[in-house]
C-alpha cells in the first residue's frame, strides 16, 4: 500500500480521538415549561446535560410517567465503548503501518458493522426506556409510550422530543469516508493490483527472493 | 390585528384624548407636558417576553423592604424582605431569618426603609450590592444582587432614626449612618428630656465595606452637635474623599419641632473629609467607646445567620480632628445634599426655601485655605454662606427636596409643595423646564443619576400621595411613581404606576450589568447547612431529648418523609426543609395546621429551618404551598402528635403503603 494512502488511513483512525471530548448524539426537548430548551449530550463515555442538571431535571420529568432513571452507571455501553474506540484508533493506526490491505480492510467493515450495532443499541434503549414503564406511574395515557425517536422530531405529550447526531458522529463520518478513500485510492489508483504493495511487503520479497 | 396597525389606532385614540383632555382641563399646566398617549404608550410598551432596559429598585418606606420594577414598563418583579417580617416568604419567621433582624432591643418584626444605594466602583453602580438604611431602630442591610436576598443587617449605635444613609463612596470603601434624632450616646442613660443640650450627641458612622464578600464593620463614629442629621452623600471625583450632610434643627429643639426647628434662617451642610478622618483613627487619635450593637451576617455557605454582639465603637470627635470637618451655612432646614456627576456642585434643597442653594466644592476648598470662617462650634469651622455658593436656583417651586442628574448639563428637583419637578441648567443656575407631579414628590431618581455617568434617558418621581391617579381603593391608597421621559429638551410624562408601600429612594440600573450574574439556583454540592438533607435517601427524624429534628427533602411531587409519628406535646419540633430541586423557579413550600410560625418558601438547593411547638395532640396534615407540579395537590404528608406520657417511637417514611 502506498504511504500516502496509509498516512490517509492513519489518518482516518487518528479522527476518533475528538470522540472523548465531544458528544456524538443530542437528544434535545422543547416544552412549554421549558422554554431554553432541556436536553442531554451522548459521548462514548459520558452522557451529559445541555446545561447543569438537565439530566436529573428529565429524570424528574420522566418520573410522572414512570420512565426508568438515567443513571450513566447503569449504561455498560458507556463503559465499553471508550475501550472500542481505542482498539479501532489502536488497530487503525498498527492496520496503516503495516499496510497489508486486508487489515484495513477488515478494519473497515468492522468499523460500518459497529455503527449499525451501535445504532440498533441506541433503538433499543430507546424502545426500552419509552415502554417499560412503571406500572405505579402517575400520568398513564392509555396506548401511550414515550420512545424518542432515532433520529428527528416527535411530539410526546407536553414534550417535543429530537434526536440528532451531534458533532462527534461527523467525526466518525469523516473517518468513515476517509478510511473509505484510503483503501479506494489504494484498489483502483495504486500501482500494484494485488495489494501488497507496501513497504514492508515489498522489503520481505526482497528478502525472501 | 397586527402591531403597527394597533399602535397608529392607539396613537389616533391617543391624540383625541389629548385634545378632548385639552378641552377639559384647560389651563391646567399638566397637559401641555403630556404628550400623545400613544407616543407614550410606544415608549412605555415592552412586548410580552421581551426584558426592560432597567432594572428599578425602591425603598419600601414603611413597610420595611425593597421592591424590584422594571423601566420603563413600571412592572413589579419582585419585593426583597429586608426589615420586616414577609408572611409570603417565611422572612423573619423561619429560623435562619429571624437572626437577620436581631438588635440590642430584641427581634424586630418591622422597620422603615429609605435610601437604597448601589455599590460602585469608579463612581459608577457596578451591580454588587445593594445597600439600605433602616430608619427606626437604626441599621443597614446589604442585598446581594446576585440572589436578591438580604445577606447582612448591621446595627449602628448612638443613633435615633438612622435617616442619612445608606449612600457609598464613589469605590464602595464606606456605606455612611447620620442620626436623624440626637439621643444620649451611653446605653440606657435615664434623663429628662429638656436635657437635650447638656446630655444629647449627635453621630456619623463610617461603616467599612470589605471589597470581596461586602460584609461592613464600623469603622468609627463621630460625635458631633446634638442636630438633626437629615441626608448624606459622598462626593465624586475631585470631591471623592467628602461626605456631605444635611442638618436641620441647629436650633436643638426636643418638642415641637415643626415650629421650634424652622427658626433659623440656615441650617448647616456638614462636610466631613471621611479619608483624613479615616487617617486620623489610624493613627490613635479616635477613643473606645463602650457600647452596643448587633451584626448579623448570613453566611452563604451554610445559610446560617451568624448574630454577633459587638461592645465598643471608635469615636471621633471633631476637635480632635482638624481639618475634617466644616459647616456650610444652608437655608432653611435643607433635606437632600446631591453632588453633581462631576463632584463640583452640591445641590442643597430647602425644605422650607425659596431658592436651591448651590455650593461649590471648588470654593469650599478655597473658603477652607484661607480660613473663611464666620464662627467656630465645637471645633467645626463655620465658613461663610458667601464663600461657598456657587448660586441660587431662583424660582424654584415651594420646598426643594432632592435633585439628580441627567449627565448632559441638567439638575432635576423634586418640589414636594408645589408638587413638580424643576429642571435647571448647572450652567446658568436657571430654570429651564419644570413639570407636575402626581402628587407631592418627595425623591426622584434618574438611573445613575446620582453617580459620575447618568443614563438621561428616564426618570421617576416617586410620589407621597395617589388620589385621583388610579381606581380609588379606599380612604389610603398606595403611593404612586411616576416615569418622565427626559431625553429631550422638555421633560415627557411617559407612565404611572402604584407601587409598595412608600417609595422613598430608588435607584436604578441597567438591566444588562445585572441580568447575566444572576443565579437560577442554589447549587445542592454547595449547600452546607448543618441540618440540610442532601438527597431523598437522608430524609430522617430524630429524637434528641426533647428536641425532635425533622430532616426533610423536598422533591416533585413528594415530601421525604410524609407519614411522621412518635412527636409528643412538649417537643419542639424542628423542620430542616432542603429543596431537592435542581431547576430554575421550581419552588416548594411547607406549612402545617395550626403552626404559629407561618409558612416557608424554598428555592432549589435551599435548606431553612421552621420551628414547631404543638399544643395538642392530634394528626397534623401539611403541604406543599408553592404551586410546583402538576401533583401538587398530592403534596402532602401527615404529623401524628401524641400525649406527653405517650411512648410511640419515632417513625417516618414515604410510600410504602
Amino acid at each position: 500500500m502506498k504511504i500516502s494512502n496509509r498516512i490517509l488511513f492513519a489518518l482516518a483512525a487518528l479522527m476518533l480521538i475528538p470522540l472523548y471530548f465531544m458528544p456524538f448524539w443530542t437528544i434535545s426537548m422543547k416544552a412549554p415549561q421549558f422554554p431554553e430548551g432541556i436536553g442531554m449530550y451522548i459521548y462514548i463515555n459520558d452522557v451529559q446535560g445541555h446545561a447543569r442538571h438537565n439530566i436529573s431535571s428529565i429524570n424528574i420529568l420522566n418520573h410522572y410517567i414512570g420512565m426508568k432513571e438515567i443513571d450513566v452507571e447503569a449504561i455498560p455501553e458507556i463503559r465499553i465503548m471508550p475501550w472500542i474506540f481505542a482498539f479501532m484508533i489502536a488497530s487503525g493506526i498498527i492496520g496503516a503501518f503495516t499496510g497489508y490491505r486486508w487489515i484495513l480492510t477488515s478494519w473497515l467493515v468492522l468499523f460500518i458493522l459497529l455503527s449499525i450495532a451501535g445504532i440498533i443499541d441506541y433503538y433499543l434503549w430507546g424502545y426500552e426506556y419509552g415502554h417499560n414503564l412503571n406500572p405505579d406511574a402517575p400520568i398513564k395515557v392509555p396506548g401511550m409510550s414515550y420512545q424518542p425517536p432515532l433520529i428527528g422530531t416527535k411530539q410526546l405529550l407536553n414534550i417535543k422530543a429530537s434526536s440528532w447526531p451531534y458533532w462527534g458522529s461527523l467525526f466518525i463520518a469523516l473517518s468513515m469516508v476517509t478510511a473509505g478513500l484510503a483503501l479506494y485510492r489504494d484498489y483502483f489508483t495504486g500501482a500494484d493490483k494485488n495489494g501488497t504493495e507496501s513497504a514492508i511487503s515489498t522489503k520481505t520479497e526482497e528478502v525472501s527472493a | 390585528m397586527n402591531l403597527s396597525t394597533f399602535t397608529t389606532k392607539k396613537a389616533l385614540l391617543g391624540g383625541i384624548f389629548v385634545v378632548a383632555a385639552g378641552l377639559m382641563l384647560a389651563g391646567c399646566p399638566s397637559q401641555q407636558a403630556m404628550i400623545g398617549s400613544g407616543d407614550a404608550a410606544q415608549k412605555t410598551y415592552v412586548a410580552p417576553g421581551d426584558y426592560d432596559e432597567f432594572y428599578s429598585f425602591m425603598s419600601g418606606g414603611y413597610s420595611g423592604q425593597v421592591s424590584v420594577f422594571g423601566l420603563p414598563s413600571g412592572r413589579l418583579f419582585k419585593v426583597i424582605p429586608v426589615f420586616s417580617q414577609d408572611p409570603e416568604s417565611g422572612y423573619g419567621y423561619y429560623e435562619e431569618s429571624k437572626e437577620l433582624l436581631n438588635t440590642t432591643y430584641g427581634f424586630q418584626p418591622w422597620d422603615d426603609s429609605h435610601h437604597p444605594h448601589f455599590s460602585q466602583t469608579d463612581g459608577v453602580a457596578d451591580g454588587r450590592w445593594l445597600f439600605i438604611n433602616a430608619n427606626n431602630t437604626p441599621r443597614i442591610a446589604r442585598i446581594d444582587l446576585t440572589t436578591f436576598e438580604t445577606k447582612e443587617i448591621i446595627e449602628i449605635p448612638n443613633t435615633g432614626g438612622n435617616h442619612g444613609s445608606s449612600f457609598v463612596t464613589e469605590n464602595t470603601e464606606y456605606v455612611v449612618g447620620a442620626t436623624r434624632f440626637s439621643i444620649p450616646h451611653e446605653p440606657d442613660k435615664d434623663v429628662p428630656i429638656d436635657s437635650y443640650k447638656e446630655n444629647f450627641d449627635g453621630a456619623l458612622t463610617f461603616l467599612k465595606v470589605d471589597q470581596e464578600t461586602g460584609r461592613m464593620n464600623i469603622d468609627f463614629q463621630m460625635v458631633v452637635p446634638p442636630y438633626n442629621y437629615d441626608l448624606a452623600r459622598a462626593g465624586k471625583g475631585k470631591s471623592a474623599d467628602w461626605y456631605f450632610f444635611t442638618t436641620y434643627n441647629t436650633e436643638q429643639a426636643h418638642t415641637l419641632l415643626e415650629i421650634n426647628a424652622s427658626r433659623n434662617d440656615k441650617d448647616f451642610v456638614a462636610a466631613v473629609n471621611w479619608k483624613k478622618a479615616a487617617e486620623y483613627v489610624r493613627e490613635g487619635r479616635a477613643t473606645k467607646m463602650s457600647t452596643e450593637y448587633y451584626h448579623n451576617t448570613y453566611d452563604p455557605a451554610t445559610s446560617m445567620v451568624v448574630s454577633t454582639k459587638k461592645d465598643e465603637v471608635l469615636v471621633l470627635r471633631p476637635e480632635d480632628a482638624p481639618g475634617v470637618m466644616y459647616f456650610m451655612p444652608t437655608p432653611k432646614s435643607p433635606h437632600g445634599v446631591d453632588v453633581d456627576p462631576t463632584g463640583e456642585y452640591l445641590a442643597a434643597g430647602g425644605k422650607l426655601a425659596t431658592v436651591i442653594p448651590v455650593h461649590s466644592f471648588s470654593k469650599m476648598l478655597e473658603a477652607i485655605e484661607n480660613e473663611d470662617y464666620e464662627d467656630e462650634i465645637n471645633g467645626i469651622p463655620v465658613l461663610r454662606y458667601e464663600s461657598t455658593i456657587a448660586g441660587e436656583v431662583e424660582n424654584p417651586g415651594l420646598g426643594p427636596l432632592h435633585t439628580e442628574y441627567d449627565g448632559k448639563g441638567f439638575a432635576y428637583t423634586s418640589v414636594y409643595i408645589s408638587s413638580e419637578i424643576v429642571k435647571w441648567s448647572l450652567e446658568t443656575f436657571e430654570v429651564v423646564d419644570r413639570i407636575d407631579a402626581y402628587y407631592s414628590i418627595g425623591h426622584l431618581m434618574i438611573p445613575g443619576g446620582d453617580t459620575k455617568n447618568p443614563y438621561g434617558k428616564y426618570m421617576v418621581g416617586l410620589n407621597k400621595t395617589a388620589k385621583d391617579r388610579y381606581l380609588p381603593v379606599g380612604p389610603k391608597q398606595n403611593h404612586p411613581a411616576q416615569l418622565y421621559d427626559i431625553s429631550g429638551d422638555k421633560m415627557q410624562l411617559l407612565l404611572d404606576f402604584p407601587t409598595i408601600g412608600e417609595p422613598h429612594y430608588a435607584q436604578g440600573i441597567s438591566a444588562e450589568k445585572l441580568r447575566p450574574n444572576i443565579k437560577q439556583i442554589f447549587e445542592l454540592e454547595e449547600n452546607k447547612h448543618p441540618h440540610a438533607t442532601k438527597s431523598v435517601n437522608d430524609a430522617r427524624v430524630v429524637r434528641e431529648g426533647n428536641v425532635v429534628r425533622v430532616y426533610m427533602g423536598m422533591i416533585r411531587s413528594n415530601f421525604r418523609p410524609d407519614n411522621i409519628e412518635g412527636v409528643r406535646l412538649g417537643d419542639t419540633v424542628y423542620f430542616h426543609i432542603t429543596n431537592l430541586e435542581q431547576e430554575w423557579d421550581v419552588v416548594h413550600g411547607f406549612a402545617i395546621k395550626g403552626g404559629q410560625m407561618g409558612e416557608v418558601l424554598l428555592a432549589p438547593g435551599q435548606t431553612k429551618t421552621l420551628k414547631w411547638e404543638p399544643t395538642r395532640t392530634g394528626i397534623y396534615p401539611f403541604y406543599c404551598t408553592a404551586f410546583c407540579s402538576a401533583l401538587h395537590q398530592e403534596m402532602q404528608g401527615y404529623v401524628r402528635v401524641s400525649a406527653r406520657d405517650s411512648d410511640v417511637p419515632i417513625t417516618y417514611r414515604t410510600g410504602n403503603i
